[in-house]
């Protein structure tokens, strides 16, 4: 319990301190992201900048802080809609199995065929690149995972007392569904989602980086990279910095995850312990 | 698997129809380098003046010869044979770096199973957080700058030299593998993670099981526990990643292969996707399919051949 403990308590310092920066942006910001400024490009850090500035003379701190607000913005909502896809497909497949559960088993089979990443490129391609397609593109191929975890548990709470005794009483499916089942495998769909956020974060920046995400001039933490490696040879500050935040935001929403895993089910091992 | 390869055909048709209205006046309107002819090209390459179910029909007709079409590039190639040309190098690749990642994950994963609650089990239980949560292709931007240009002692773009062809067969080899080293090395890192957590959970259960705590008990040297009873079936489970980490392999070639310059199928699906060049993008995505498809056929094979316990089973039922 100690150990799950700790882990929760750092990865939420880090969690909300993001959620902080992201909501008082326009506070902690000194410039404004997006302003363009020919006579003070390629600034390495200095007081007046402390993460320097861009190829246009942006300032990298202020980007940075803006950028927070992409990275949790396409987090949440992939991870949303993700869960949303996953929970129902899988409450449903592990409820009635039979045909139905085959059918959509077979389908998560098939989607996790696909390199996801190769899948949300192809789509982008044909939809082009945008805030709101990346957000849900990233929710549509990831939720195959919540999809099996959500049908194995409710497979094993289905046969339980309360559960037949609800059918007994002629309660209907929905009612038991979401009333019944789902309460009772709500908590590994916690963890799941929490991890799920990192990983939604990552994909964000790495799309983002090939320049098939989020399009400047918004600032977000994969689009600054971008700029990064097209001037490595002389402006490491604008690789250094974005990548950090990501490394950080990221090893947040994973510790509180695990920590969450250990705190809901002291008896796992999966990870920690 | 066949169900699943019809699966597979359909989903990347959908991908095809999920432009909004019809696929060609949003390619013309999306995308205004898209010319007339290539529209046209496009109709009919898909059939779109045909009714759906007819379009599928001809698309699976087609895919079951590996006839995606020619490339809308300048170079007007057959886009089988784009691919063909760039998978070896991404192949090459993906294999060096799960060789590698097996040798150092599976002694790294065990010996903190073994050492567990040490400081050598704290160390690589914070290198696993890390590596998790690093962004591989910053990493890579990282190690660009620090081998690249302030230390120079590595290549930083493409998989040979300019002089290439000038070189001795021996000079060939440091050459690639010089260039191949950074890409590989941080393909490497972004897998060691899973991996290593992975097989220190496997064998953390296997060395709690009684016939482990038995062969102590009847004086049996720490090593030989290790090696001969504890090792083999902490392994099982681990041999099925082989094949389950090919989708993410195969992906993150992508990020490298476009940051590193190298001619390979990833970087292919990257120019296609900046280029709309949709039918390269449709045959990457279904090779991309089948190969991970391939993979997980791998894991059961390794998997019933690692474990007697599957074959009886399998011939007894």
């Amino acid at each position: 319990m100690k150990k799950g403990n700790l882990l929760f308590i750092c990865g939420l310092v880090i969690v909300v301190f993001f959620i902080l920066v992201s909501i008082f942006a326009p506070l902690i910001a000194p410039y404004d992201p997006t302003s363009i400024n020919v006579k003070e490009i390629f600034q390495a850090p200095s007081s007046k900048h402390i993460f320097g500035t861009d190829e246009l003379g942006r300032d990298v701190f202020s980007r940075v802080v803006y950028g927070t607000r992409v990275s949790i913005f396409v987090g949440f909502v992939a991870v949303f809609i993700s869960i949303a896809i996953g929970t129902i497909l899988g409450l449903v497949a592990g409820y009635f199995g039979g045909i139905v559960d085959i059918i959509l088993m077979r389908f998560v089979d098939i989607m996790l065929c696909f390199p996801s990443f190769f899948l949300i490129l192809a789509v982008i391609a044909f939809l082009s690149p945008s805030l709101t397609n990346v957000m849900i593109i990233i929710g549509l191929t990831s939720w195959m995972g919540v999809a099996r975890l959500v049908r194995a548990e409710t497979m094993s709470v289905k046969s339980r007392n309360y559960i037949i005794a609800a059918k007994v009483q002629g309660i209907k499916n929905s009612i038991i569904l979401f009333k019944h089942i789902l309460p009772n495998v709500a908590s590994p769909i916690f963890v799941t989602a929490t991890l799920g956020v990192a990983g939604a974060i990552l994909t964000e920046s790495a799309l983002s980086f090939l320049g098939l995400g989020v399009q400047p001039p918004t600032p977000s933490w994969g689009n600054i990279l971008t700029s990064g490696k097209d001037n490595i040879m002389f402006a490491w500050w604008l690789s250094l910095y974005p990548g950090l935040a990501i490394l950080v935001t990221v090893l947040g929403y994973n510790l509180l995850g695990e920590g969450l895993r250990d705190i809901l089910d002291p008896k796992s091992k999966k990870f920690g312990n | 698997m066949v169900p699943l390869i019809i699966g597979i055909t359909f989903i990347s048709f959908v991908v095809v129809h999920l432009a909004p209205g019809d696929p060609t006046q949003f390619l013309s309107s999306m995308n205004p380098k898209i010319s007339e002819t290539a529209r046209e090209k496009f109709i009919k390459m898909y059939n779109l003046d045909k009714p759906v179910y007819i379009q599928y029909f001809l698309w699976l007709k087609k895919f079951v010869k590996f006839d995606f079409g020619e490339s809308f590039s300048q170079d007007r190639k057959k886009v089988i044979d784009k691919i063909l040309e760039r998978l070896p190098v991404t192949l090459w690749l993906n294999i060096a770096s799960m060789v590698l990642v097996f040798a150092i994950a599976l002694p790294l994963g065990v010996m903190s199973a073994y050492l567990r609650d040490t400081i050598f089990d704290k160390a690589v239980t914070v290198f696993v957080f890390v590596g998790f949560a690093i962004p591989t292709f910053w990493l890579a931007l990282l190690c660009m700058y620090y081998f690249g240009v302030i230390v120079g002692v590595l290549p930083i773009s493409g998989l040979t030299s300019y002089n290439f062809e000038s070189m001795t067969l021996f000079e060939k080899i440091i050459d690639i593998i010089k260039h191949a080293f950074l890409p590989v090395f941080l393909s490497v890192f972004g897998s060691l993670a899973g991996l290593s957590r992975f097989a220190r959970n496997s064998m953390l259960d296997v060395l709690n099981e009684d016939y482990i705590v038995a062969a102590r008990a009847r004086g049996i040297g720490e090593g030989r526990i290790i090696f001969k009873h504890a090792l083999k079936n902490a392994l099982l489970p681990v041999v099925t990643i082989i094949g389950l980490s090919v989708p993410g392999l195969i992906g993150g070639s992508v990020i490298f292969e476009s940051i590193f310059s190298i001619p390979g199928m990833g970087q292919l699906f990257y120019q296609s996707v900046m280029m709309r060049d949709y039918p390269v993008i449709m045959g990457i995505l279904v090779i991309g399919a089948i190969l991970t498809l391939l993979g997980n056929l791998l894991a059961d094979i390794m998997y019933a051949v690692v474990d007697p316990r599957i074959r009886y089973k399998k011939r007894a039922g």
